[in-house]
């Protein structure tokens, strides 16, 4: 514990600024792919023990669409919707069949698949490090902010997040869309009466949340490195912020992302052995006090 | 719109009544406990000779995210074999490679190697394991008694330790107090050139990144008592975001520091402190691994002037049995050469050279008293040769090599060879402070 350097960190702008910074960058990744999670729960009742491996797939979706086009646009757009596609035609074909069995069945074919995928991504672009590597645009040296450096990349990533953060929540709150969503979150078996799609329903949902672990894959391909089996740590996170934040609520996952950011970056200077400890213990804490979670329901 | 489909939407219902909050908690904990203990199932393979062979079993890792380790040792060792069919064998016979997957678990890598020979009539292992599985292995061949070459495992204890000793299990591979020696011998003239003073050190937080930074800092101390450890970072093993280490550096300020990531880690590390503009701008690092072909050709921007112990460089050394293991290799294999391939490389030629001086006898103590103290030529030293000392089995001579990286083209240079002489004696010291000797 060295809670004296955190303290002179956060008194000085410099360091706050770059520390703080640090926990958004780290906390909106999460928030993506713990959003992706919690949405796919919420409404579809499935605890997506795959999503990692979207992650993953979504980060070497954008690194081939990068290489053969160069293009960053174009790597963000194949990773997101690529692993969007995926995610439909997987809940339709698979997950469809499970829906009112044991909790182990999603495990079982979750597993299976996280297997497949890490296999298969293998054997399509090696078991070698790949890196999808900085766009020119963003090889820029640090912005200065009160002294603190923060990457210009990094505030793009941040930016990108909170606006796909908020067109998510905008669309659940706010559109027809998202009403049919809330109200089969609610009731199914009512909305499919009253003659909505629901299978329909069911695959976009599963592919919007596809889609946000496809895109933070995305996002963290020119800053991370790319190895088959990716996804598994940034899974176990993501169930963390999923458990913190609320099962199904996307404010609670935004919330409880930011919770575990900002320890993981103050952390580091103040109680650098004791980081996954002190998630865990918020989790603890949580679980105790408000069991449904922060922004959560008993379901 | 389509008709709703009521039987999914009722067993939907159904789905969230079975689903509560420690379902979940469970099966976060089942899955965090399943990929931990197993990632992808690598298929078999089989790199197969003609007519009457030997078997050769490999037990290795081929899935997860040091698939690299075994695919770059699997390729490796091919070459060797492939070298010594083509020459005819001994007494006609020729090798047959078969490689297994462990997945990286000890117990598998274990289970492995006792079908491999039991169940599959290997009659050699080549183990290929890394350091928690070698271990396991080692355990293996101590009851099987065949011959075995550990070509992955770095910990120095699986060799020098003597009560850890098997008479038939050698090491073709680098050791932790070796390069401990050469790497504090090379950082504390650097320290004392540049005015290094400030050290920090960043490694991953398991067994072997600690032993490895403690070994390092250790010789840096005692080469260059004036230098001062300031901070020590700990990421988790596969962490996958670095910017809060990344900005503690920043924060910290140090003129040097030694990490022992590897692999993917080392790539996100570095890269992630790119970002930043870490290196370049009064801070150096001393690698333990920074130097591994595939880990450099990953990196999108090198900086100049990093440090990192000799891991492959098909330039070095500059000679014609290099290049020829560089082009065979890389004729063959999906991957760049390795520091695990040249080990591999290196442990078939033992095997190889044992084989013929027995005349194909495949017998554990035949093939042991032949390995011992053998010298085989080798493309990857300036000496030509490598030797595997008699008293310990283990492997001496290699490249103890340390060099600077070069941004452009890519790479690492200006290597500046170890020194053997106060390699030995230093690792008498530590062995005799060990109780080993």
């Amino acid at each position: 514990m060295d809670l004296t350097a955190l303290a002179g960190c956060l008194s000085s702008a410099a360091c706050a600024v770059t520390q703080v910074s640090t926990g958004l960058i780290i906390g909106m990744l999460l928030f993506l792919v713990a959003s992706g999670l919690s949405l796919i729960f919420g409404v579809l009742g499935v605890i997506n023990f795959a999503h990692g491996a979207f992650y993953m797939l979504g980060a070497y979706l954008a690194f081939a669409a990068y290489g053969l086009t160069g293009n960053f646009v174009a790597a963000m757009i194949a990773g997101a919707l690529g692993v969007a596609i995926f995610g439909a035609v997987f809940e339709r074909v698979f997950i469809s069949r499970i829906y009112g069995r044991d909790v182990l069945m999603q495990l079982l074919l979750c597993y299976g698949f996280v297997l497949i995928l890490d296999d298969m991504v293998k054997i399509v672009w090696g078991a070698d490090y790949k890196m999808m590597g900085m766009p020119d645009s963003f090889a820029l040296p640090p912005v200065f902010v009160a002294g603190g450096p923060v990457p210009p990349y990094y505030i793009f990533m941040i930016g990108a997040a909170v606006v796909v953060g908020g067109l998510l929540w905008l669309g659940i709150s706010r559109t027809r869309f998202g009403k049919l969503v809330r109200a089969a979150a609610h009731n199914p078996q009512m909305v499919g009466a009253l003659g909505v799609n629901t299978k329909l329903l069911y695959a976009s949902v599963f592919g919007i949340g596809s889609l946000l672990a496809g895109l933070a894959g995305a996002l963290a391909a020119p800053v991370r490195s790319l190895t088959p089996g990716m996804g598994l740590s940034i899974l176990i996170e993501s169930f963390i912020v999923t458990v913190i934040g609320g099962m199904g609520s996307i404010v609670g996952a935004f919330v409880a992302a930011l919770l575990i950011g900002l320890t993981r970056a103050l952390g580091a200077i103040g109680f650098p052995l004791f980081v996954d400890g002190a998630m865990f213990v918020m989790m603890a804490m949580v679980l105790i006090l408000r069991p449904s979670g922060l922004f959560g329901r008993q379901v | 719109m389509m008709r709703p489909a009521r039987e999914e939407t009722t067993q939907m219902i159904d789905s969230k009544r079975i689903l509560r909050r420690r379902d979940l908690l469970k099966s976060a904990g089942a899955v965090a406990g399943a990929a931990a203990v197993s990632s992808v199932l690598g298929a078999p393979s089989i790199a197969r000779g003609q007519g009457k062979v030997i078997r050769v079993g490999m037990p290795t890792i081929l899935s997860g995210r040091v698939a690299i380790l075994g695919e770059s040792s699997r390729d490796a060792a091919r070459v060797a074999v492939e070298r010594f069919n083509a020459a005819g064998g001994v007494d006609g016979r020729e090798i047959e490679l078969v490689v297994r997957d462990s997945r990286g678990q000890p117990d598998e890598a274990a289970r492995v190697t006792r079908d491999l020979v039991n169940s599959e009539g290997c009659e050699i292992i080549i183990d290929a394991e890394a350091s928690s599985g070698a271990f396991a292995v080692h355990e293996v061949i101590s009851d099987l008694g065949v011959l075995c070459i550990h070509t992955c495992s770095e910990t120095s204890s699986l060799t020098a330790d003597p009560e850890l000793h098997v008479p038939t299990a050698f090491r073709a591979a680098r050791q932790g107090i070796h390069d401990a020696v050469a790497g504090g011998g090379y950082a504390a003239d650097l320290a004392k050139e540049k005015g290094l003073v400030r050290w920090m050190t960043c490694s991953p937080d398991y067994a072997y990144g600690r032993d490895n930074t403690a070994q390092f800092i250790e010789y840096l101390a005692i080469f260059a008592p004036e230098i001062e450890i300031v901070n020590q970072a700990w990421p988790k093993l596969f962490e996958p975001d670095y910017t809060a280490y990344v900005t503690r550096i920043l924060q910290v300020k140090p003129d040097a520091i030694y990490s022992a990531l590897w692999g993917g880690d080392l790539v996100s590390f570095l890269e992630q402190a790119n970002l930043y503009q870490v290196f370049g701008s009064g801070t150096t690092l001393f690698s333990g691994g920074l130097a591994d072909p595939p880990i450099v050709n990953a990196l999108k921007q090198l900086p100049p002037d990093l440090h990192s112990v000799f891991r492959y460089d098909p330039d070095y050394p500059d000679g014609e049995a290099n290049r020829k293991f560089h082009a065979d290799y890389t004729a063959l294999s999906d991957t760049q050469p390795t520091n695990w391939s040249w080990q591999n490389f290196t442990a078939v030629q033992f095997m190889t050279e044992a084989l013929k001086r027995t005349g194909g006898d495949t017998d554990g103590a035949a093939l042991a008293a032949e390995v011992k103290g053998m010298e085989v030529d080798s493309p990857f030293t300036e000496s030509g040769t490598i030797t595997m000392r008699a008293d310990d089995h283990t492997i001496v001579g290699y490249p103890v090599a340390w060099g600077r990286s070069i941004p452009e083209p890519k790479g690492f240079g200006n290597w500046v060879r170890g020194d053997w002489g106060e390699i030995l004696e230093r690792e008498t010291e530590w062995k005799q402070r060990q109780g080993y000797l």
